[in-house]
């Protein structure tokens, strides 16, 4: 008997204490109200903006993802690194083997002193990745108040928005809006931080580093901030997913086949169960003749069921 | 009550003609095959995933800087994580290789096969015995060169010749010469 | 076991009989998936995801193994060799991918399984170690599932792992020392990392050994079917080849299309993004949330705020446990002699209503900790306790069930609506089961 109760016990049991704590919470937020924070009504979701690679039939635009790597090389590289990216892997996105080899060239990559074993650099050859501008996270931070400028060869694939977030933040900012400092007196942007809606706390230690100009393309497009920016952010979407235009021709491949296989493989399924109902074939009470005979002669007996 | 059902496999109807017996078979075989081909795609990535990767096939070239080898001397480089000699021949060394007879080798080769024209003083082996793996001495300063001049190896006593031939000990093949040219007069890439 | 009309194993080809006679591995693949295995002739596509399930487990453990010829399980080196899969390995984007989803698919394919299961009462008798191991199986499934997880090193695996071993020390006296002798160390570092990989590698055979006792289980009374009613002659049930194996094969290959458009056109749909930053044991992220698959479970330990007696961390980890070990006692806490949902109309509402709370305890647990959700997953949690522990039990002992059918293929014929309609005169063969 008590072991039959025990169920009963053990659910109230476990429904008492979540409804105390149901109750307990109510109270707490009558009586505490949580305290609104400026992110809750001024963060802004990322911007709607489109590349080449989006959508199941995307594929990168080279010459796009080319103007990126411009991009990162002449203004983000000063703080970001990309250590996960070879320059071999730039022969992806068009370039030739002199190209990556004249490209590697131009980059110090650590190395050790032949003679002396003391650290130094050596010319970058297409097998090294690319090289991070500080020795270590320690030396990034003293160079740049205490923030880690994180390194960028997964950024897409590592922030909620992917390649849209990474080109609202860079094309974001914007004075602190009055109307926040009205709500929140106390949450004046800190001197050291630039305000940047996209960006979750709103305040962000990275300062604009896009104002247009900062490159000059050789195939003459615009060089404006969004051009940049978008141009850098297709680039990264790259650097996180060098797989996609393979993954997207494959995708097509395997679904036509997986839809004609199903296709073909419900036909027969059904081809098999229609022959075997077709052949089975009941006779005696359950026939459906038999049963209406059965029916009449019932009634005419004046027997129910 | 006894009732009758008949067994749904194997019972086909008088009323079906060979063509329908024929497109149900078909009916049959084709998702089969599909599922066969299927496997035999689904499968071919798995195998394929343990060949070289990227990173390692784009370090099967390396390129040596042989400017500073002065005749005579000969250094050690590292190609496929495998040991390189680099030999800087002297006209004596090319000479002692030219005098034997190739036909006396175990395995024959003459040492204008084992260069390049135009570079027949260089020569370039991979630093590897043919006997069972180990690095022969010989390369740098004060290593003992064998009989031969060339290269001793410590493990078996195998002895390579000026031209990093077979001449003496267990090894059945002369050091192998990688796929090597010359990208300019001080610098070779290998592989 | 299995029944008296299934067809034996005789063998023409004399290769195939001079092996029946040495070692009959044919002999039993025929009798349990071969023409030699009757199963009813009325199973819905509910049924299929078995099977499935078993497919899923076979993608896991070939890819799992290919993976792991190139992870390196060390904290430094961890995440980029995983990196090193995606970029560099022979279409290791796509191996890692499929086992990335896989996983999630495995887990999707055994809930609707168990829900199945639920409905239809599978875990009724005789089939009660059926459940049982099958609830062994999901047990042993999440520990693996947790235990890869923290194999790339992310910032999720990291703090998961920091969050889900936090667990055991939430218990008295033994909590905290329990905690680092799973670690060995005081947090989670290359002691954790390198067991782990060990043990996440062992336990999908030790999977794949519960999983043949969980058939073997199954195959002693056979499968249930869609009406609850047990299998009485050979009318009832068709072998499992050609009849089964057609209809488990084509639904796999449009099961596996699924699947194939997640992993080949949004492969990271399903997890967060946080997993690509490298752990950082410094910096804890925004929003801890485990898998999809694991939500409903982290909403219930989440909804203990509140002291009682006991504090309210270890309320949450003893409910977090106990809302999976109390399936266990299902057969027992709900003894209704009638097995299928469809007879049973009472309970069968209640049956929604559980599969949208669990639905609600996800959306629960995957959401930022707020008064509102926070109190939404109290609700939910009290019913699921509610569900198993009170209304079960009460469903089964005051419920008027339908009549059920004669049998399997009077259920065929006649169309199922009909044969679970109340008896009307005149209309013969069908008898009222007493409420």
């Amino acid at each position: 008997m008590f072991v039959r109760g025990l169920k009963y016990l053990i659910g109230l049991g476990f429904a008492f204490v979540l409804l105390l704590a149901l109750f307990t919470g109510i109270a707490g937020y009558v009586k505490n109200p949580p305290v609104p924070l400026p992110q809750d009504e001024f963060h802004l979701p990322p911007k709607d903006v489109h590349f080449a690679s989006d959508g199941p039939f995307g594929k990168f635009d080279n010459r796009q993802l080319q103007r990126g790597l411009q991009v990162y090389s002449e203004v983000c590289k000063a703080c970001h690194s990309l250590n996960l990216v070879a320059f071999n892997d730039l022969k992806q996105i068009g370039y030739d083997d002199a190209e990556v080899k004249a490209f590697a060239s131009q980059w110090q990559v650590p190395d050790i002193n032949p003679d002396t074993g003391e650290a130094s650099t050596r010319k970058g050859l297409p097998a090294d990745h690319f090289p991070s501008p500080f020795a270590n996270d320690v030396a990034a931070r003293a160079a740049n108040n205490n923030a880690l400028p994180p390194d960028l060869s997964d950024i897409v694939k590592a922030r909620e928005g992917g390649a849209a977030y990474v080109y609202s933040i860079l094309t974001g900012y914007q004075n602190q809006p009055a109307a926040l400092l009205q709500k929140f007196p106390t949450a004046k942007t800190p001197p050291n931080l630039h305000y940047n809606p996209y960006f979750a706390s709103l305040n962000i230690a990275m300062p604009q580093m896009l104002h247009g100009g900062e490159v000059t393309y050789a195939d003459g497009t615009p060089n404006t901030a969004d051009q940049e920016a978008k141009d850098v952010a297709a680039f990264l979407v790259w650097t996180s997913q060098p797989d996609i235009n393979r993954r997207h021709a494959a995708g097509i491949a395997v679904a036509v086949f997986l839809a004609f296989a199903s296709i073909l493989g419900f036909l027969a399924y059904h081809q098999l169960w229609d022959e075997a109902k077709r052949s089975v074939r009941l006779t005696g009470p359950l026939d459906p003749e038999n049963q209406v005979k059965r029916k009449r002669a019932s009634r005419k007996a004046g027997v129910k069921g | 009550m006894a009732t009758e059902a008949e067994s749904a496999e194997g019972s086909r109807s008088l009323s079906e003609t060979g063509e329908g017996v024929r497109r149900r078979d078909f009916l049959y075989v084709a998702p089969v095959a599909f599922a066969g081909v299927g496997a035999v795609a689904a499968v071919a990535p798995l195998l394929w995933q343990m060949a070289p990767p990227a990173d390692v096939q784009a370090q099967a070239t390396t390129e040596i800087d042989i400017s500073k080898v002065q005749t005579g001397q000969r250094i050690k480089a590292l190609w496929r994580k495998q040991p390189i000699f680099v030999a800087h021949l002297t006209p004596k060394e090319i000479a002692d290789a030219n005098a034997v007879p190739v036909s006396s080798l175990r395995d024959p080769e003459s040492l204008g096969q084992r260069t390049q024209a135009g570079h027949t003083q260089w020569l370039i082996v991979i630093g590897v015995c043919t006997h069972l793996g180990c690095i022969p001495l010989g390369t740098a300063e004060g290593e003992n060169r064998g009989p031969y001049g060339g290269w001793a190896c410590p493990c078996h006593g195998s002895m390579y010749d000026t031209a990093a031939r077979i001449r003496q000990g267990p090894a059945p093949k002369n050091l192998v010469v990688p796929p090597y040219k010359f990208t300019s007069p001080t610098a070779v890439t290998i592989g | 076991m299995s029944f008296s009309w299934a067809k034996p194993y005789e063998p023409k080809h004399p290769v195939m009989r001079w092996l029946d006679d040495r070692l009959p591995l044919p002999r039993l693949v025929y009798g349990a998936i071969g023409g030699g295995y009757p199963v009813p002739r009325n199973l819905n596509y509910w049924w299929n995801f078995g099977v499935l399930a078993g497919l899923f487990l076979t993608i896991q453990i070939v890819t799992g193994i290919t993976l792991a010829m190139w992870y390196y399980a060390t904290t430094d080196g961890a995440f980029n060799s995983v990196e090193h899969i995606m970029r560099d390995v022979n279409a290791g984007w796509l191996i890692r991918y499929v086992h990335m989803n896989g996983a999630s698919f495995f887990f999707l394919v055994t809930y609707i399984h168990i829900f199945r299961g639920l409905y239809y009462g599978s875990y009724k008798a005789p089939r009660e170690l059926v459940w049982m191991l099958g609830l062994v199986i999901y047990l042993l499934m999440m520990a693996t599932a947790f235990m890869g997880y923290v194999l790339p090193w992310g910032q999720m695996s990291y703090w998961g792992a920091q969050v889900i071993t936090n667990f055991f020390s939430a218990i008295p006296v033994i909590g905290d020392p329990l905690r680092v002798w799973i670690l060995g160390g005081y947090a989670p570092d290359q002691a954790a990392l390198t067991r782990f990989f060990s043990l996440h590698y062992l336990l999908p055979f030790v999977i794949a050994g519960v999983v043949i006792l969980h058939i073997w289980a199954l195959h002693i009374p056979g499968s249930n079917n869609p009406t609850g009613v047990d299998v009485k002659d050979e009318r009832d049930t068709l072998p499992f080849h050609p009849f089964y194996t057609a209809k488990d094969g084509w639904f796999a290959a449009a099961f596996l299309l699924f699947f194939a458009i997640v992993v080949f056109f949004a492969p990271n749909w399903l997890g967060n993004p946080d997993n690509y930053i490298p752990a950082n044991n410094l910096s804890t992220p925004a929003e801890i949330v485990p898998e999809w698959y694991l939500l409903p479970f982290y909403a219930i330990l989440r909804s203990f705020t509140a002291d009682f007696i006991l504090p309210a961390k270890l309320w949450g980890v003893i409910a977090m446990f106990s809302s999976i070990l109390l399936l266990f006692f299902l057969p027992w806490l709900d003894k209704s002699p009638v097995r299928s949902g469809n007879y049973r109309p009472v309970f069968k509402r209640f049956f929604w209503i559980l599969v949208v709370d669990v639905l609600v305890l996800g959306w629960v647990g995957g959401s930022p900790v707020k008064p509102l959700t926070v109190a939404v997953g109290q609700i939910a949690a009290t019913y699921y306790f509610l569900h198993f522990l009170v209304i079960l039990p009460l469903i089964s002992k005051f419920e008027t069930p339908l009549p059920l059918p004669n049998s399997i293929s009077e259920s065929v014929l006649h169309g199922e609506k009909q044969e679970s309609a109340p008896a009307r005169s005149g209309k013969p063969g069908v008898t009222t089961v007493a409420g």
